[in-house]
């Protein structure tokens, strides 16, 4: 029993993962697939970690991956707030697609 | 008071890391190190740590804390199919565009923990974070331009807990 | 099952390493390297799992720290900005 939602919550993670790098791939600019990859694979990566805490149990490694789930958890959004806000300082303008964009009115002024 | 909190901190991380109990006896060399080495970095490093230490003793704190992470991992679950179904829909049906948001979170730890639960959640992600309180936010899919509409839609159900935690 | 998932994780590096290699500006290269550090993250927790060894797990924490710094100061140098501020 404890076999089976182990390798379910992995499955599901991988698939994430899966779903994020293809994000990577086929949105038109950088922000969007910065959005879409950070959400999936931070997501996917904490269920793969969970999954192995399920499996190997209880043993001095468990702790060592809760340290690695927490860290990855707060990290990865930090990271991706770093490099959007780097890359619109840097000039790096949005989709021709996009609505609006505030930040460029606002810095403008 | 802030030293105290860093070593109690460093402590738990180091018996994360080290896992010095075992059934036959544990690894007490292993413990007195981790004390020492806690110490130091606690003397070192605590006028760096935190701003407001005294937040650390109230306990429904934690209590809105643990709350907050089902939350928080349902919203992270419904951004996780939202990405899955635009990016595998064929036409890829995005309307990206910034917007901005205002909070009424004052503390920097808040507003960090607020930026970071924004970026997990359904379409969007915070691009900038100002000093006067107000956030700018990458939306996938925009439905409004308006500050008020907008703060209702992103901010608000985060708000009212991380309010319980931070201030 | 496990190599199943495997194959998803290394069709997951090969996604990363197009948009590294085709990515039009500096900016998304960053992006694609952040996402494959944390993918390798993800490798390591399944090493644990097939070879039953505890000791892929610190491969993993240290990586997730030093991707982490890594991108910081990549984005930092993105920004055109001195290291320090």
């Amino acid at each position: 029993m404890r076999q089976l939602w182990g390798y379910a919550l992995i499955l599901i993670g991988s698939l994430f993962d899966l779903f994020g790098c293809i994000g990577l791939v086929r949105l038109p600019d950088l922000y969007n697939r910065l959005q879409a990859s950070t959400k999936c694979v931070t997501m996917g990566t904490c269920l793969i970690l969970l999954g192995t805490l399920v499996l190997i149990g209880f043993t001095p490694a468990a702790g060592k991956i809760i340290l690695c789930l927490i860290f990855v958890l707060i990290t990865a959004p930090t990271a991706a707030h770093a490099l959007a806000r780097a890359s619109h300082f840097s000039g790096i303008s949005l989709w021709e697609g996009s609505v609006c964009d505030l930040l460029k009115e606002d810095r403008e002024q | 008071m802030r030293k105290t909190i860093l070593f109690f901190l460093a402590v738990i991380v180091w018996v994360l890391l080290a896992w010095p109990f075992s059934p036959q006896g544990g690894n007490w060399q292993s413990m007195v190190v981790g004390l020492g080495v806690s110490l130091v970095v606690a003397l070192i490093f605590g006028e760096l740590f935190t701003e407001s230490a005294h937040k650390f003793l109230g306990f429904q704190r934690y209590f809105w804390a643990i709350y907050y992470l089902p939350v928080l991992f349902y919203a992270c679950l419904v951004a996780n199919l939202d990405v899955a179904y635009r990016v595998l829909h064929p036409r890829l049906p995005i309307r990206p565009g910034i917007v901005k948001v205002k909070t009424r979170l004052k503390s920097k730890s808040g507003r960090t923990a607020l930026a970071n639960s924004i970026t997990l959640t359904p379409g969007t992600m915070s691009v900038e974070v100002t000093d006067d309180g107000f956030l700018y936010i990458h939306w996938i899919n925009v439905q409004s331009r308006d500050i008020e509409e907008t703060t209702r839609l992103i901010v608000e159900r985060f708000e009212r807990i991380l309010e319980r935690i931070f201030e | 099952m496990i190599t199943f998932i495997f194959a998803i994780l290394v069709v997951c590096s090969f996604l990363c390493l197009f948009r590294i290699s085709r990515g039009p500006t500096p900016a998304d290269r960053t992006v694609a390297m952040d996402i494959l550090g944390i993918v390798i993250v993800a490798f390591c927790a399944l090493s644990t799992v097939l070879t039953h060894q505890d000791y892929y797990i610190n491969i993993a924490l240290a990586w997730a720290l030093l991707n982490f710094i890594g991108t910081l100061a990549l984005a930092k140098f993105l920004e055109g900005r001195g290291f320090d501020e």
